[in-house]
């Protein structure tokens, strides 16, 4: 929701700046999930920086909200890069075409972004990617708290420190099943999309 | 006649470069075919953008059907009755179907499918309805972009050098659906061309670009037969040399 229309505004609009905001997305590209785990938890910490607030809409510490914080954090600036890179490699002649034959700003966003479907879908999957197998800052804000933050992740970590090697597997298994699951969706839509 | 472009002292650069300085009163009228020759550079393709509003001066005026454009985003209900079919067509990748119906989904109108059908057998696309627009050939696409604007019943139609690298049989076919469509719906057209024997073929005026500038204008055939300007002269005898 926030990386695609960031993305195809990057990748289409010229605006002063747009290095800067291109060298800060690539940056976040790479940020180390303990770090943006960390940041989250001084934040949203009692002892930090928004928590003594106690502003209703801002989440607590150890809640899924929080956790949901970290993960945008972490896979936005992937979606808006790949969103952005697939969109500006698209023939710049089509958006003058789709111009000409008097479509708006907005139609003509929508045309480049169908035009640049599957980086977009590449995105997308590279941002899920990501949060699905994110362990450190989700660990850091939610605390891995039993049917209430704990997710796959941090399940299978705690069921490897405890020995219980049989379950981590078992875990493990089920998470990569999930990945190769949507993997697998995301290429038979590829095919599917690209037949003549 | 009716003017339905007039524009006044339009000028404008691209870096240090005219890529567009027309003097004095430029018009175009409504219902006439209009070739504007001359070599690559000449500023043809941007006076070209410039009518379909999708650049503006950096001075002077246009106004198109009476309605001053020189504002830097004009009027959409005006934009949509003037359309391009450029050189190389950009096609969506999608079927020849949807490529043709995408200008009336933009207007939110119906499918059209029914205008759709007479314009396809015209254009030899009747089989290709369902092909996929990337697998057609340069010729076939570049009918396909004539058929998606042709739809739109646009008031004026731009064309940047509609036939270049079309075969001959083509290049015929879209000539005479030009004539066709000014003669039935007294479209205006522009059309950029290279091919001084297709302006000579099509067009009631015929208007010699330079630098940025006209050099001359003036009716079909006398633009070949008697030109004022020895420049003129020069590129229609094949003299010219740029």
């Amino acid at each position: 929701m926030l990386g695609v229309p960031l993305g195809a505004f990057l990748g289409l609009v010229h605006f002063r700046g747009q290095r800067l905001a291109y060298a800060l997305i690539y940056t976040g590209m790479g940020l180390p999930p303990v770090v943006v785990g960390l940041s989250v938890y001084i934040l949203l910490s009692n002892n930090g920086i928004l928590g003594p607030l106690h502003i209703s809409w801002i989440p607590r510490l150890f809640t899924v909200p929080a956790m949901i914080i970290a993960q945008v954090i972490i896979a936005t600036p992937l979606v808006v890069g790949y969103t952005m890179s697939a969109v500006s490699e698209v023939d710049p002649n089509l958006r003058t075409q789709v111009k000409a034959l008097g479509a708006t700003d907005f139609q003509i966003t929508l045309a480049v972004l169908r035009e640049a479907r599957m980086g977009v879908l590449v995105a997308l999957v590279g941002g899920l990617g990501s949060i699905i197998s994110e362990v450190g800052s989700v660990m850091m804000v939610g605390g891995n708290i039993q049917h209430s933050t704990r997710v796959l992740t941090t399940a299978i970590m705690l069921e490897t420190r405890q020995g219980k090697y049989d379950m981590a597997i078992g875990l493990g298994m089920v998470l990569l099943m999930l990945s190769f699951g949507i993997n697998l969706s995301i290429t038979l839509l590829q095919r599917k999309t690209s037949k003549p | 006649m009716t003017a339905i472009y007039e524009l006044r002292n339009v000028r404008k650069t691209y870096g240090q470069r005219w890529a567009l300085k027309i003097e004095e009163k430029f018009e175009i009228f409504s219902g006439e075919i209009f070739a504007i020759v001359g070599p690559s550079g000449a500023g043809k393709s941007t006076l070209l953008c410039m009518l379909n509003f999708l650049e503006y001066p950096d001075s002077g005026s246009i106004v198109f059907e009476g309605h001053p454009m020189t504002i830097a985003d004009a009027p959409l209900e005006l934009r949509r009755k003037v359309t391009t079919v450029f050189q190389r067509p950009a096609l969506l990748s999608t079927s020849v179907m949807q490529n043709i119906q995408y200008g009336l989904q933009l207007r939110g109108q119906p499918d059209g499918k029914a205008a759709i059908q007479p314009l396809l057998q015209r254009l030899g696309l009747a089989e290709l309805a369902n092909a996929q627009a990337r697998t057609l050939s340069g010729g076939e696409a570049q009918r396909v972009a004539l058929a998606r604007a042709l739809v739109l019943q646009p008031d004026v139609l731009l064309m940047d050098e509609p036939t270049a690298n079309l075969d001959p049989y083509n290049a015929l076919l879209i000539e005479e659906v030009i004539r066709e469509i000014n003669r039935e719906r007294r479209t205006t057209i522009v059309l950029v061309t290279h091919n001084i024997f297709q302006a000579r073929r099509l067009a009631h005026r015929v208007g010699l670009m330079l630098n940025g500038s006209f050099v001359e204008i003036n009716n079909n055939p006398a633009f070949f037969e008697s030109p004022r300007d020895a420049r003129t002269r020069a590129f229609v005898n094949g003299e010219m040399v740029y």
